[in-house]
């Protein structure tokens, strides 16, 4: 179980608003897809949910636990930079996700460990389809296999949540479909919840069972950090659903939470 | 016709091109030697390469008549040994101190503003307090390079540990790591060839401090020995010893960029030639 609730939530940089009274609930298994302008704090919500940035004011929880402040192995990450280790293979990357979280000093496994740890890297770059490029390092690999380890490397942990900050941005068409390809089979296959915050539409509906947009619905010219951003539209898309018309609106968090 | 930074020499033309001004050079000082020579026999300021040829054979095989050492052997040895412990320790320090205040923002905050001032002291302004404190001996000497080395070292480092982006140190954590293991396996690897790089830029500074301590108090090393002839205009001692520390700078900087490139050759994918 991985249902994730978010509880009036506020953001502030400053005397800048940028997510304001922000209420949510994610259930488990959902394949959260982020829209929105640019700016309007959609990553600065995935960072929150990460632990990297805190809540001004309100509350995350994970399974109604509160979530941690600072990133932990129940949430795993795919950015859309930046997201690997330059300095270790393809096999050594996915082998650090074991490596750094079981052997407390020296960071390494040796023997059996080790073997078992390989053993598991192994099938995960398999299912990534990195297998021939195992031996390489990053700076080898195309955008998108950079990206396919970067996925292969958060779900060595088997996080409850997987964070994914416009995964797929940097990629041309092609490419892109193919992660879709890689991706779909495997959340269905992990079960996890995911939350992509993303830019391309097409992808937001074709891979999420829901999509969220932010945006700013008020805006003061004089002082333009004033409103922050609030969810414009929460469209559910899964089967048994309403057919999501732009412009449905799921009730707020606290009414289904009385329901 | 080609801008000139489009011309790229080839293989041969590139060793023809690296050799000329060295020919030229010594071609320079070989006639100029032979000018002074003319005009006067007993000139001593630029003396010809065969007579510097014989001083170097006799110093480097022929027992000193006063100690029974080889000179330049014992004066390489002495040197070396305070110069390898100088920039050993400067590295340690510079490395540990480096990652400490990069990955560790409490760190930087009570660290990083006393290592900009420190850098900032003129390591030969408190050479004398340095003889004063640790003695004339071998301990003043390697504590001037550290002094005068550790500080860039540390600095670069944080630097470079601080560059690393913030989605690397995220990711690491989502896997599980803790401060330490984020340390072992991200930060301080991806420090290292820095960390060559910048030893290698200060193996010229290293050697600047250590000629000078020895020139100023020492019994023994290249320095030293270059500030004892000095009094007696030998220019055909002096000539070949900054020849042979050159030539000593020169291999440590080559095998460290060796090194470099072969231990992690992921750091120089995109090194353009």
């Amino acid at each position: 179980m991985s249902a994730i609730s978010v509880r009036d939530v506020w953001v502030e940089f400053g005397d800048q608003i940028v997510i304001e009274n922000l209420n949510l609930d994610i259930a488990s298994g959902s394949f959260v897809s982020v829209v929105g302008p640019s700016g309007c704090g959609k990553s600065t919500f995935l960072r929150l949910v990460l632990g990297q940035d805190r809540p001004t004011r309100g509350s995350l929880t994970l399974d109604g636990q509160p979530l941690r402040d600072e990133p932990d192995a129940d949430r795993g990450v795919v950015f859309q930079r930046y997201s690997v280790f330059p300095h270790l293979t393809v096999l050594g990357n996915v082998l650090a996700a074991y490596e750094l979280g079981e052997s407390r000093f020296a960071a390494r496994l040796f023997g059996a460990k080790r073997r078992a740890a390989i053993e598991k890297a192994d099938d995960l770059i398999t299912a990534v389809g990195l297998a021939p490029h195992r031996t390489k390092y990053p700076s080898a690999l195309s955008g998108g296999m950079q990206q396919r380890l970067a996925i292969a490397q958060a779900l060595a942990k088997d996080p409850k949540v997987l964070l994914l900050d416009e995964p797929f941005g940097a990629l041309d068409p092609g490419t892109r479909a193919q992660m879709h390809a890689l991706l779909k089979p495997l959340w269905a296959r992990l079960g996890m919840t995911v939350i992509m915050v993303t830019h391309d539409l097409k992808e937001a509906f074709g891979l999420g069972t829901r999509v969220i947009a932010f945006d700013k619905t008020r805006h003061d010219p004089q002082a333009p950090g004033r409103f922050g951003a609030k969810i414009t539209y929460d469209l559910d898309l899964t089967r048994d659903s309403p057919v999501p018309v732009l412009g449905f609106l799921k009730p707020p968090a606290e009414t289904m939470a009385a329901q | 016709m080609r801008r000139a930074m489009n011309i790229r020499p080839g293989g041969g033309a590139r060793v023809l091109l690296a050799l000329m001004p060295f020919l030229l050079l010594a071609l320079v000082y070989v006639f100029g030697s032979a000018e002074r020579r003319a005009a006067n026999p007993n000139d001593k300021l630029l003396p010809p390469i065969s007579e510097m040829a014989d001083t170097t054979a006799r110093m480097a095989t022929e027992p000193d008549r006063r100690s029974g050492e080889i000179v330049l052997v014992s004066d390489t040895v002495a040197s070396l040994q305070r110069l390898a412990l100088g920039l050993g320790l400067a590295t340690l320090i510079g490395l540990t101190l480096g990652v400490a205040l990069g990955v560790l923002p409490a760190a930087n905050a009570m660290g990083g503003p006393l290592v900009a001032v420190i850098s900032m002291i003129p390591p030969m302004a408190i050479l004398p307090i340095l003889f004063i404190v640790f003695g004339l001996g071998e301990m003043s000497k390697v504590v001037l390079i550290v002094i005068g080395v550790a500080p860039p070292i540390v600095r670069d480092i944080a630097m470079t540990v601080q560059a690393i982006p913030v989605e690397q140190l995220v990711k690491a954590q989502t896997l599980g790591a803790s401060t330490w293991t984020t340390v072992l396996r991200v930060a301080l690897p991806q420090a290292l060839p820095r960390l060559i790089e910048t030893v290698r830029l200060q193996i010229g500074p290293a050697f600047l401090f250590l000629i000078a301590a020895e020139a100023i108090a020492a019994d023994s090393g290249l320095g030293y020995r270059i500030f004892l002839v000095r009094r007696y205009l030998a220019m055909d001692v002096i000539l070949p010893y900054v020849a042979w520390i050159t030539l000593l700078a020169f291999l440590m900087d080559f095998a460290l960029a060796k090194l470099a490139r072969g231990a992690f050759p992921w750091a120089y994918v995109g090194e353009r030639r």
